[in-house]
């Protein structure tokens, strides 16, 4: 993982909703536990985001200055700038579950499984 | 000797003045330098305050940026807040003295999973500090922490880690902590930051508020470990170290007048000591106001300045009473020798009294102070902290020379010789007003129950109000006891008529002795008179006889001759 990389991927059009994903990580170095961060929330985002997603990640001993703005006190921290209301995950994002209630997923994700399940198997 | 005792203050702790007036005396020099300092209390108590007056002195006076973690207040609040006490946050961050970091935690907005830590805390913080060169860190209050995350474990091992960050940063830091139930703070921060421990206190008894400091430990440094009173007002905050004055004040021989003539008399003929304080106690009525008013006057004549502080009365009555005996006390008012500073003694605490009446005191720079009375100032049961703020001021104004005149109201119960405050100890010259009651009157009397060094008369004066002021009359003593008022008069007319009486009487015997020696005299001519007469007549008599003879002899002569007989001798004829 490069330092303040931004990943973009919009490959395909959004189908469940209708917005686009601005997600942040704050990270501090590449610890062990930032480098497992980004691959939970990569993971999670290709599972449920379908790809409208765009992930910016932070490192903060690069960028200091910018901890402020988000009012970031722990690292990792995920900021989810986009849909509003900004919401924060806090660690390294290892509970999917919690990730999910976090980002405001998971109801949408079970309604995604109800509805969508009969007809997609992945 | 010397040399090792100066190697040992080198290595001793190192002090970070905090600017904060008092503060700095009870700490002799501040806060330990470089290292973590919690500042705890209960809510509204001033810990904010604190660590804001710590930052913002830090940089104006001692050139060191600050840094303010702020955890419940955005900067604007902080801004707007301090704004009131003549800090002016905005400018101070412009000029990059100060930087200001609201960290704000809303625990609904978080979610955590998974591992975590607090670096960008320190990130933030070390961004904070790096930009502005800070000394000074304040984080304010971290214990919010606690509430927006739940990992408790996980955030103690992070402050540990913190301070000693904080240390090795070699910052001096304050961190502020909500009081706890047994301990300094609720989450028991003094175990991290255990250089130094101050307790903030706000606490209200009989209805009013009453601020204190106390400084709970300070390790590796002496320090005054009383609880001392602090205020906060439009000068920011300020500690009153002020029983630490100690008893070494300069004193004055120089007399003043009490403005009442015979007082001075009784008072070794020169009145009372300059920068001595002085109680008129006495029960209601008896004159206490009055004989300040003319001491006042007195001092204003000389050309002092006099603070009248009334505690009971408006200026106004004052001077309308004042008048009515004669004392004009608004024609000094107006040249401006005379301020009456007007406050009620339950507008505010005791410790606001008293840095206010500090304040008004060094403001007008008064040579006498008059407090009149000083028992309103007992509110319930504060008597220990009235007591104490007595001291405190009496010591303040001997410090300064200035002569204090306290007036004190003593109820008809309790004894006379017993002020309520029981400052009684502290006084240099206590007069005694009380109420002799004889024969269906009652009349004033004063007498100087002590007066420390000097020679003072020991007698019960009667003391009279009169069209021109205070005036001192000899009261009667005599084997009828103590009389004044009409007894008195009617004692001296008594004693004045018998004078009269016996001067009469002298007048009469001179009158009777002059017509006795008259009569004598007249007597003496009388006598003198007749016996002028007697030998008169004897004489007379004498020269009758004396010629008779004469003529006998002739005769018998010229008989002889006619007989021719020889002449007869002389003795012949004469024994014949």
């Amino acid at each position: 993982m490069n330092s303040n990389t931004k990943t973009s991927e919009k490959n395909l059009p959004v189908k469940s909703t209708g917005d686009e994903w601005v997600l942040r990580l704050y990270v501090a170095g590449q610890t062990p536990k930032s480098i497992n961060a980004f691959k939970n929330l990569k993971a999670i985002c290709e599972d449920k985001l379908n790809g409208t997603y765009e992930i910016e990640v932070i490192d903060l001993l690069v960028n200091p200055q910018l901890a402020g703005d988000d009012q970031i006190f722990a690292v990792p921290t995920l900021v989810r700038k986009l849909p509003i209301p900004v919401r924060k995950i806090i660690g390294d994002l290892s509970d999917t579950e919690r990730v999910l209630v976090g980002l405001d997923l998971f109801q949408r994700s079970i309604s995604n499984e109800l509805t969508s399940n009969p007809n997609e198997t992945i | 000797m010397k040399e090792t005792k100066e190697q040992i203050q080198s290595i001793a702790l190192e002090k970070s003045p905090t600017g904060i007036k008092g503060l700095d005396e009870i700490t002799f020099g501040g806060l330990p330098k470089g290292r973590p300092t919690l500042v705890c209390g209960n809510a509204g108590c001033g810990k904010t305050l604190f660590a804001m007056e710590f930052l913002v002195r830090g940089a104006l006076q001692y050139n060191e940026p600050g840094v303010f973690l702020a955890f419940e207040e955005t900067i604007e609040e902080l801004a707007t807040n301090v704004a009131s006490l003549g800090f002016d946050l905005n400018e101070l961050i412009a000029q990059k003295k100060l930087f200001i970091d609201h960290v704000h935690i809303e625990r609904s907005e978080i979610e955590v999973t998974g591992e975590y830590d607090l670096e960008g805390l320190f990130i933030r913080l070390n961004y904070a500090i790096e930009s502005v060169g800070a000394k000074r860190v304040v984080l304010d209050t971290i214990e919010s922490l606690f509430s927006g995350l739940s990992n408790s474990n996980l955030l103690r091992a992070e402050l540990r880690r913190l301070f000693r960050w904080l240390k090795d940063k070699g910052v001096t830091a304050i961190i502020t902590g909500e009081s706890g139930d047994k301990t300094f703070t609720r989450q028991g921060l003094e175990e991290y930051v255990s250089d130094c421990v101050i307790v903030l206190d706000h606490r209200i008894s009989e209805q009013s508020s009453t601020r204190r400091l106390r400084v709970a430990k300070y390790r590796g440094s002496i320090h005054g470990t009383n609880e001392f009173p602090f205020l906060i007002d439009e000068t920011g905050f300020s500690v009153l170290p002020i029983t630490s004055l100690g008893l070494d004040y300069h004193v004055s021989s120089e007399r003043i007048s009490s403005g009442i003539p015979r007082l001075d008399t009784m008072l070794g003929g020169k009145g009372y000591f300059r920068g001595s304080s002085i109680l008129v106690s006495g029960t209601a009525g008896s004159g206490k106001s009055s004989s300040a008013a003319s001491f006042a006057v007195a001092a204003c004549e000389r050309g002092e300045k006099v603070l009248y502080f009334a505690l009971e009365e408006s200026p106004n009555q004052i001077m309308r009473n004042m008048l009515s005996i004669g004392i004009d006390l608004e024609f000094w008012v107006k040249k401006g020798l005379l301020l009456f500073h007007s406050i009620r003694p339950t507008f505010c605490g005791l410790e606001m009294h008293l840095a206010n009446m500090f304040r008004a005191v060094k403001d007008f720079s008064p040579k006498s102070v008059i407090l009149d009375p000083i028992n309103s100032f007992i509110i319930g049961t504060n008597e220990m902290e009235a007591k104490l703020m007595m001291i405190r001021l009496i010591d303040y104004l001997k410090l300064h020379q200035i002569t204090g005149l306290l007036t004190s109201l003593t109820s008809l119960q309790s004894a006379t010789e017993q002020t309520d405050l029981g400052v009684s100890s502290l006084i240099d010259t206590w007069l005694l007003l009380r109420d002799i009651e004889i024969g269906g009157e009652r009349n004033r009397g004063l007498y100087i129950l002590k007066s420390r060094g000097m020679k003072h008369s020991n007698q019960i004066r009667e003391f009279l109000l009169t069209d021109h002021g205070v005036e001192l009359m000899d009261v009667y003593v005599g084997p009828e006891g103590v009389l004044t008022g009409n007894a008195r008069s009617a004692q001296e007319s008594k004693e004045s008529a018998l004078k009269l009486y016996s001067k009469l009487e002298v007048q009469r015997k001179q009158l009777e002795m002059e017509r006795k020696r008259k009569a004598m005299l007249a007597q003496i001519e009388l006598i003198k008179l007749e016996f002028e007469k007697d030998e008169a007549e004897a004489l007379k008599i004498i020269d009758t006889e004396q010629a008779r003879a004469l003529r006998l002899a002739e005769d018998r002569e010229e008989m002889g001759r006619n007989r021719q007989a020889d002449a007869p001798n002389k003795e012949s004829i004469e024994t014949q």
